[in-house]
């Protein structure tokens, strides 16, 4: 590895707190819903459509109208500019107009003096709806041909061929479910009018920016017109990139028609009916390989259930292709991705964004091989692993990119090693030879996870920076916290540069009237944009700090040091805050704006070739499970990860970042099942039918660990993004319940294990695939 | 009974609330009137936690303190109470102003344990109850138990748990008990609660007596215990309740007792204490108390209203059914009872005659040498409502079934015994052989529905894996592990 600068810079690397957790642990974080309302606030709420695909015919809403507390109702008739909240394609109406796409589409909105009156109000509505044909699964709409996108065939070499000259060949397909982001804080805006045609809205959103054109559209005004802020969110994983456009427009409306501030804020089962989710997948493949397992050919067929609008579903269909190699080199390959049109909710961001999918599809491919093959999984998944990046042969993806970084066969060789990987599985096997009611299950996953917005133009980022002339520092810039710690990073990057201590270094809202063009906070970019823009701020403030100093004490601006602080030079020591105080009066600029793109990358959308990311990150994980084959329930008894964030900024959110991101990812595969009933409506909409981990689940025996590594790209003080990467490590805990079923088949047995693995699959399961 | 404001201890003295709809919630209290907006609403359902806060009452002279939902607690409820949010907590044990944080909420900022945060004031009350029940540091198990009803989806739960064992190494402090027992004595010299606003009545009798009286005279009123789930009756259909009977302050009706009549549980026991209870009269319930909804849903909640309600995925029903437990209803004066299964009638519909309650369970003393087992299957482990919760109580008379009672929910309209394969194993050898036929009779002896918790297929598998189990626990087991809570990794 090249590794430059070895050792972290002082102040960077430390295990802080997250900025905001003295305010989380005494309730005094304060989230919209949490905000002193103005006086006169009015409460929206949402009709919603019961059924999947029909034609208004009428909408009577005058008991809503006529309802207590009532101020202003709202149809798509009444909204003035574009009714349409789509992100990408202009297909996402914020209320439904003549026709209705969805079970749970909203009709009409009602603002009331009370939350309470608005639910209430909201179901009073006489709505006659003509029932069309729905379809409702990826299935029947690539039946169908019913897409919100054209198909994508991405492929190298002749896979056709590949495939009829390869010693062994296996056809195989697996289901892999959706998943509700369940952000604990629910969808949430509050639209407050300004003077002169303005508008304020506090909106919980991981993208200010675009909330703030959505709500231009819908109002039909010019952008500078609306200021959108956010200062946290509870929760977001994706679900408040683009979802938050429809609360935030509607409630802007509102508070337009009525003059009056105006929150919307969904119950968690409107939430749930209303927002988008994770994609869920039909994979199919068909692999062609030698005797040790190694790929020869693969044709992989990407079916998504897109839902009715494209949202975000064709950059999360590209990731999806462009992850379908996960770790593994893949010589000749055909890849079809479908994006289905589907009467349901439109699916849409969710951490990982299409690349779990892909992943999940060649995961299941080489766990396929390994057990037509009879051979440990990890054997076959290590021989298949991408070459040394320094080589000429077996580094290049699917796509075009040379992979540069790859660490993925030493981080895989340590991780096996310090799980015990080897003994363990030879003690599972004896154990699983005298159990005949639980069965252990072990496997090894490895990820790695390109890291980059694929539209390559989100790839930039702005920051403010105040230097206040009490030596106070005020920073703003385009991402938004949701928990992840990126307040936190900035806070100690900025401290860093001007060797403050960080509580010297305050962070403020997010807003689109201080760093305008913003890019959602998503795709793990957060910190690796923001961070750099908010380092190039505060140096540009300090080579003007260091040529003040510099230039009284007649010596180079470079001899001028900013630490502990203090601002230093030979001969000369004083703190931060009077050398400010005195530049102030030497009439230096003591404030300013940082902007970053990222460098190396471009992609070209027709071929989809390129070099779409700036860098990999890798990780990998072991996890050992039982299962009781009388009732298919199971027991995640022991994980170790080894996970790669370069150098780490701050250790203790990475590792909050590995442990939260493989625990969502488990729910994904396990407890978490969305069931559509047949009229396309939503079964699960709430905690009480949906499961996401609880404590319980959490693993008696978890050692996470970071891989030493730097960054080979100059990233900033060379670490790594950790959003999403994290979520795929629980492929680890798919792939042992899978081991555990195969254990009880017998040698050679593929089981037809569907994700999620909830106990019904896995008994369906161990029962050959029916009940 | 008179007619007076709601009376609860909170924030330092005693508050008097009136005008407040009876089923206003407490949580839309906190945070619409009282603007105290620390307390979060995450579903609304007693389902996440987010608006966990901790109510006291004098219990034995002591202060008992338990977290509760809020968002499916109606205000009346607090009446005679002491209320706790996460407000409170850094004022505990500390001189005011310091700004120094309790010990919970410390331990959780030195672990890294929230990340967006809008849990955490929901897990810091929950650990705050745990805190002041416990003067030493709890079990692992003993922690998740606590932490059962409070969903995080940020950190993955680890720094949590890690969170108990840093508050406990910092120096212990204690809530103001006598001042908070005092302000619970002076308004439990009030008389009882008769409570109208917004056209709607809410009436609390402080005793048996006075409960029936109250039941007659109004026979249309609602009997509200835990409300755990008559809350999202209001917070999810957002139905008119009408008038309320609140039975949570019949002391009589919290009494739990064992004679040789068995172990008779007052209907107004909340589920905590009723399992309690029923582990110590019958160990077997240990497993079904710990994975019974969650923490805060079983301090609310009474055994009273499990059974009451009638629901066909009530969790205590089938092992109360295979004890041979017998329903005690009271009307005026009158006490009459009948064996549970015959309780209910049809889905959602009970014996209970109008102006009737149900005023206790009891459970029978078991037959010498019966075996019990009872077990609820879900997707996870805690809070979760059954796919299938089966129980069997059966007894070998010179290794012969002489005595076999089973019962499940989940897999038809109402609890139901599965009359045929009690027969069929009656007087038969418990053996291999019996159970494998037993199984197939068990099989399709329901026929259950399919929904989103599993499917009927799998429903009428499970139940006759149940029995499987039931004899692999008990006789059939040839040394291999037959249980996942006996597996650990082999490390």
């Amino acid at each position: 590895m090249n590794a430059p600068d070895r050792n972290p810079p002082p102040g960077i690397g430390a295990g802080l707190p997250h900025e905001s957790a003295h305010l989380h642990v005494a309730g005094k974080a304060s989230y919209i819903d949490d905000l002193p309302e103005l006086a006169g606030t009015l409460h929206a709420a949402l009709g919603l459509s019961t059924v999947a695909h029909g034609r208004i015919r009428a909408m009577d809403l005058s008991a809503v109208l006529a309802a207590p507390g009532v101020r202003a109702v709202i149809t798509a008739a009444d909204i003035p500019g574009v009714n349409d909240c789509g992100p990408v394609k202009h297909d996402d109406p914020i209320l439904a107009d003549c026709t209705v796409l969805f079970h749970g589409q909203p009709l009409f909105a009602v603002a009331a003096d009370s939350h309470d009156q608005a639910r209430r109000a909201a179901r009073l509505a006489k709505v006659v709806i003509e029932s069309l044909p729905a379809i409702l699964t990826a299935e029947a709409a690539a039946e169908a041909e019913s897409w919100v996108l054209p198909p994508v065939e991405v492929s190298r070499g002749d896979a056709e061929a590949a495939l009829t000259a390869a010693p062994h060949r296996l056809l195989g397909e697996v289901k892999l479910g959706g998943q509700e982001h369940f952000y604990l804080e629910g969808q949430v805006a509050c639209a407050i009018p300004k003077d002169d045609n303005t508008l304020h809205v506090l909106t919980s959103t991981q993208h200010p920016t675009e909330m703030q054109h959505m709500v231009a559209h819908a109002l039909g005004w010019r952008v500078h017109q609306v200021t959108t802020e956010c200062r946290r969110m509870g929760g977001g994983f994706g679900g408040k990139e683009s979802q938050s456009a429809q609360i935030a427009c509607v409630a802007a409306v509102l508070a337009v028609r009525t003059g009056r501030p105006v929150k919307l804020r969904l119950d968690r089962d409107d939430d749930m009916r209303i927002t988008g989710k994770r994609h869920d997948f039909t994979i199919q493949y068909e692999a062609g390989f030698d005797d040790d397992g190694l790929l020869k050919g693969l044709s992989l067929l990407l079916a998504s259930r897109c839902g009715f609008s494209a949202d975000l579903s064709g950059p999360v269909n590209d990731r999806a292709v462009f992850h379908a190699d996960n770790a593994y080199y893949l010589d000749a390959v055909a890849i079809r991705s479908l994006r289905g049109l589907t009467h349901t909710v439109s699916n849409t961001a969710f951490r990982g964004f299409g690349g779990p999918q892909g992943m999940f599809a060649i995961e299941s491919v080489i766990d396929d091989i390994a057990r037509h093959l009879q051979l440990d999984p990890l054997a076959v998944r290590q021989i298949n692993f991408y070459g040394d990046s320094h080589g000429e042969a077996r580094n290049t993806t699917h796509y075009g990119m040379k992979v540069e970084d790859n660490v993925i066969a030493p981080l895989v060789a340590q991780l096996a090693q310090d799980a015990d990987y080897a003994r363990r599985r030879d003690a599972i096997a004896a154990f699983n030879a005298a159990s005949p009611v639980i069965k252990r299950g072990l496997a090894l996953t490895p990820v790695k996870f390109g890291i980059s917005f694929t539209a390559t133009f989100y790839n930039q980022a702005g920051a403010l920076v105040h230097v206040y002339n009490d030596g106070t520092v005020l920073v703003s810039h385009g991402g938004t916290e949701m928990g992840q710690g990126l307040y936190t990073k900035i806070r100690q990057i900025v401290a860093h540069e001007f060797g403050l201590p960080v509580e010297d270094v305050r962070l403020s809202s997010t807003d689109t009237s201080r760093v305008p063009n913003t890019s959602a906070t998503a795709a793990s970019s957060g910190t690796d944009l923001n961070g750099k823009a908010a380092q190039a701020a505060c140096q540009a403030i300090r080579r003007r700090i260091a040529g003040f100093v510099a230039e009284r004490l007649g010596i180079a601006d470079e001899a001028v040091i900013f630490a502990g602080g203090l601002v230093s030079a030979p001969g000369f020591d004083a703190t931060f805050a009077a050398v400010v105080a005195d530049a102030y009066r030497a009439r230096i600029q003591l404030w300013d704006a940082g902007f970053y793109k990222t460098p190396k990358i471009h992609y070209d959308q027709a071929t989809m070739q390129g070099r779409p990311f700036y860098y990999f990150s890798y990780g990998a994980s072991v996890s050992e499970v039982a299962i009781d084959t009388l009732t298919g329930e199971y027991k995640v008894l022991r994980v170790d990860i080894l996970h790669d964030v370069g150098r780490s900024l701050n250790p203790a959110i990475d590792i909050g970042q590995i442990e939260g991101g493989f625990i969502q990812g488990m729910g994904w595969l396990t407890t978490e099942e969305l069931v559509y009933k047949a009229d396309g409506s939503l079964a699960t909409h709430a905690p009480s039918t949906y499961k996401i981990p609880a404590v319980s689940d959490l693993p008696p025996v978890f050692n996470v660990a970071l891989f030493d590594n730097a960054n080979v790209e100059d990233s900033i003080h060379r670490s790594k993004a950790v959003g999403e990467p994290p979520l795929m490590l629980a492929f680890s805990v798919f792939f042992a319940l899978r081991d555990a079923v195969a254990a009880a088949l017998g040698a050679g047995a593929r089981p037809s294990l569907d994700a999620p693995a909830t106990p019904e699959a896995i008994l369906k399961a161990l029962h050959g695939g029916t009940l | 009974m008179s007619q007076r404001p709601i009376h609860f201890y909170f924030r330092g003295a005693v508050r008097q609330l009136e005008g407040a709809a009876p089923s206003r919630t407490v949580l839309q209290y906190l945070r619409e009137d009282a603007h105290a907006t620390g307390t979060k609403e995450g579903c609304a359902e007693g389902d996440c936690g987010a608006c966990t806060v901790v109510l006291g009452e004098k219990v034995d002279g002591q202060l008992q303190l338990r977290a509760v939902n809020a968002c499916i607690q109606f205000v009346p409820t607090l009446d005679g109470k002491a209320l706790f949010t996460v407000e409170d907590l850094a004022a505990i044990g500390q001189p005011a102003g310091t700004g120094l944080l309790h010990p919970v909420q410390q331990g959780l900022v030195d672990r890294h344990a929230s990340q967006c945060g809008f849990c955490t004031p929901g897990f810091a009350m929950s650990l705050f109850a745990l805190y002041e029940n416990n003067p030493h540091c709890p079990s692992r198990s003993a922690v998740c138990d606590a932490l059962s009803g409070n969903l995080c989806r940020c950190t993955g739960y680890r720094p949590i748990l890690d969170a108990v064992p840093a508050a406990y190494a910092q120096e212990r402090v204690s809530l103001e008990r006598p001042a908070v027992l005092a302000a619970l004595d002076e308004m439990a010299a009030l008389p009882a609660l008769d409570y109208s606003a917004a056209g709607q009545r809410f009436i609390a009798p402080r005793s048996l007596t006075e409960l029936a009286a109250a039941r007659l005279a109004a026979p249309h009123a609602r009997l509200l215990a835990g409300s755990t789930d008559v809350g999202l009756w209001v917070t999810k259909q957002l139905r008119e309740l009408g008038d309320l009977i609140y039975v949570g302050a019949v002391p009589e009706l919290k009494t739990i007792r064992v004679d040789e009549k068995g172990l008779c549980i007052g209907a107004g026991a909340s589920l905590t204490d009723a399992f309690e209870a029923l582990i110590a009269f019958a160990p077997a319930w240990a497993e079904l108390a710990r994975r019974f909804a969650s923490a805060p849903v079983r301090n609310a909640g009474t055994l009273g209203g499990n059974v009451a309600n009638g629901s066909p995925i009530g969790d205590s029903m089938p092992g109360l059914i295979a004890l041979g437990a017998q329903i005690v209803l009271q009307q005026g004066d009158q006490t009459r009872r009948m064996p549970l299964e015959d309780f209910y009638l049809a889905y959602q519909k009970t014996a209970l005659a109008p102006g009737e309650f149900v005023q206790a369970v009891l459970i029978p003393p078991p037959p010498a040498g019966q075996l019990f087992r009872t077990w609820k299957v879900a997707k996870r482990e805690d809070q979760d409502i059954s796919a299938v919760c089966g129980a069997f109580a059966l007894t070998l008379t010179d290794g012969i079934v002489s005595r076999a009672r089973i019962a499940f929910g989940g897999v038809a309209a109402t609890p139901l015994r599965a009359r045929a394969t009690e027969s069929f194993l009656l007087d038969k050898p418990w053996c291999a052989a019996t159970v494998e036929a037993a199984m197939d009779v068990l099989e399709n002896e329901y026929t259950p529905l399919s929904d989103m918790r599993a499917s009927a297929a799998y429903r009428s598998q499970v139940t006759a894996s149940l029995l499987r189990r039931f004899w692999l626990e008990n006789g059939g087991a040839a040394g291999a592990p037959v249980r996942l809570a006996d597996v650990e990794t082999l490390a």
